[in-house]
């Protein structure tokens, strides 16, 4: 298909202020953490660093920021192991029921959060009597990070196809053996990929964690909606945004390297 | 000196091992078992049972002296919803607001996944493909929490607005809808990027030696291949809206959506059989559209 140059530059020019709406309100938090008036009026009536200090000794934040990372790293793990076995299950198997179990997979990122949420907290809290705390949180992002696994590695399965392990398996070697040297050396940067966006799924998670975290489990986006409301607090929150929206150019960064494609960054 | 054998190179002890191995490459059923049997055990206990509770939990009631929950069942949850006011309005205007935000954000992606994906050179993409990734991994509450100093009182839209005379928006539907639209933007725009990826450039081609302009392209031949993932884009935004109260709390003053019903019903008000009969509110209309949109492939796309 020719565009014409006309709606060539029109696209760019489109592209481009959709750029600039998507970066703008980000631009906008980091001005305001280096803004002298604690009510983040505009323009900003004069440069400071002190949130940023006041952020950086701040125990809280640091203590959900731990939170955080353990819930995430307990939730991908589980991901990893469960959305790999059902790609593999979905991907090389035909089998009655196979488009239900699809659907179950899919079920957890599809049906909107507060469901998730109520769900889980009515299944813990009002019939099983259990106790919310970090492992309900871990079991609630489990549950809706295994799809972003199981996408990725199903996604490798289809393409790199099952030829390499028929080969393997004819010059005699086992299952075990197969997955170990042929399967999994090819799986590598899907888990990997698959992982990065669990992790960072569970690690940003807000509405099912209100729902199934306990009084005494604070996640970082559970501390950042506590301090939002507390006029003090909010440069100190805007200061650990941009500590967020920093570092999270460095999974991107990592998932592009990984391979050339932008299969690995979904 | 005869060879030696090849059964004697396994160890006693690994025979268990190596039986289980030939069974398993033998037995294809053993392997799909092996492999189905985790993943779909958590997914059955944790979410369809829980799912399943939901639906019973609705039909509880809760004690108004007390605030206990009383567990005989009856139907006064779902009465209250349909004959009370509140419930029909609010269900109008979360289906109103999600159905906006996914018009735009759709309407946004469109063009720059075509771009990405038709009309950039390979360098440009993968830059491009960054710069849309960057903001989807920036904290959800940080988008939020954006837009509320954004349209807060004295913030940069009032101040901008003002500039040209007008009054921002402030706090309300309309920060709500803008600001969803911004935050789900990425989870649109990915799907469909990859969508116009697939679209094989011969098809194009032969579309346009045979002497179709490239409208008549876009529309017969682009956009059908196009539907799966366009629609696997808006169960994200309608998906994500449907269910969100935080940014409704964050930007949208005293506006509520079903997600804000659920949880103060769960918390403050301590119902929480009445917030499960709202649930299924969201439920329904999501399996609905999962059952509409499911033939089209979307499912696939996700």
């Amino acid at each position: 298909m020719s565009l014409s140059p006309l709606a060539r530059r029109l696209l760019a020019g489109v592209t481009v202020l959709v750029l600039l709406f998507m970066y703008a309100p980000l631009a906008v938090v980091v001005v305001n953490s280096f803004n002298q008036d604690a009510s983040m009026t505009w323009p900003p009536s004069g440069f400071t660093t002190e949130w940023w200090q006041r952020a950086f000794y701040s125990q809280g934040a640091r203590d959900a920021v731990w939170t955080s990372v353990q819930v995430a790293l307990a939730s991908t793990a589980v991901a990893l192991l469960l959305g790999t076995l059902a790609a593999f299950a979905l991907q090389r198997f035909d089998f009655f029921g196979k488009h239900s179990v699809n659907l179950l997979v899919i079920l957890p990122i599809a049906l909107p959060g507060v469901v998730t949420g109520i769900a889980l907290n009515n299944a813990f809290r009002g019939v099983l009597g259990v106790q919310l705390s970090v492992l309900t949180v871990v079991v609630a992002h489990a549950t809706f990070c295994i799809v972003t696994v199981f996408n990725n590695v199903v996604a490798r399965l289809r393409r790199i196809g099952g030829s390499l392990e028929e080969a393997s398996s004819d010059l005699g070697a086992g299952p075990w053996t197969t997955f170990r040297l042929v399967t999994l050396p090819q799986l590598r940067s899907a888990l990997l990929a698959g992982g990065l966006l669990a992790f960072a799924l569970s690690f940003d998670e807000i509405i099912v964690t209100t729902f199934t975290a306990g009084a005494g489990t604070t996640t970082l986006p559970i501390w950042i909606l506590n301090n939002l409301f507390r006029p003090n607090q909010a440069p100190v929150v805007a200061v650990v945004a941009v500590v967020l929206i920093v570092l999270s150019v460095v999974p991107i960064w990592i998932a592009q390297r990984l391979s050339g494609d932008t299969d690995a960054v979904r | 000196m005869a060879a030696p054998d090849p059964t004697a190179v396994a160890a006693p002890r690994r025979a268990a091992t190596a039986r289980v191995s030939s069974f398993l490459a033998t037995h294809g059923w053993a392997r799909l078992v092996l492999f189905l049997t985790a993943p779909l055990a958590w997914l059955v206990l944790v979410y369809v049972v829980a799912l399943a509770l939901l639906l019973v939990a609705a039909l509880w009631s809760v004690d108004s002296f007390t605030g206990e929950v009383d567990r005989s069942l009856t139907l006064d949850n779902f009465r209250e919803l349909v004959t009370e006011p509140l419930y029909r309005t609010v269900t109008l205007r979360t289906l109103g607001v999600a159905g906006l935000v996914t018009v735009i954000d759709v309407a946004v992606a469109l063009p720059i996944a075509f771009y990405m994906g038709k009309v950039a050179t390979p360098r440009v993409r993968r830059a491009l493909v960054v710069a849309v990734l960057t903001p989807l991994w920036a904290s959800y509450l940080v988008k939020a929490f954006a837009w509320r100093s954004l349209l807060s009182d004295a913030g940069l839209v009032d101040w901008a607005a003002g500039l040209v005379g007008m009054d921002g928006p402030g706090y309300g539907l309309t920060a709500v809808v803008l600001a969803q639209a911004y935050i789900w933007l990425p989870y649109v725009i990915l799907p469909i990027y990859a969508g116009v990826e697939r679209v094989p450039d011969s098809l194009l081609e032969a579309s346009g030696d045979l002497g179709a302009p490239a409208w008549t392209t876009l529309r017969m031949i682009v956009m059908p291949l196009l539907l799966p993932s366009i629609l696997a884009g808006t169960i994200f935004s309608f998906s994500l809206t449907l269910g969100d109260y935080i940014t409704v709390n964050i930007v949208g003053g005293a506006n509520q959506m079903l997600g804000n019903l659920v949880f103060v019903n769960v918390g403050a008000a301590n119902n929480l059989p009445l917030a499960a009969t709202i649930a299924l509110i969201p439920i329904v209309i999501m399996l609905g559209y999962l059952a509409a949109v499911r033939r089209t492939g979307a499912l696939d796309n996700l």
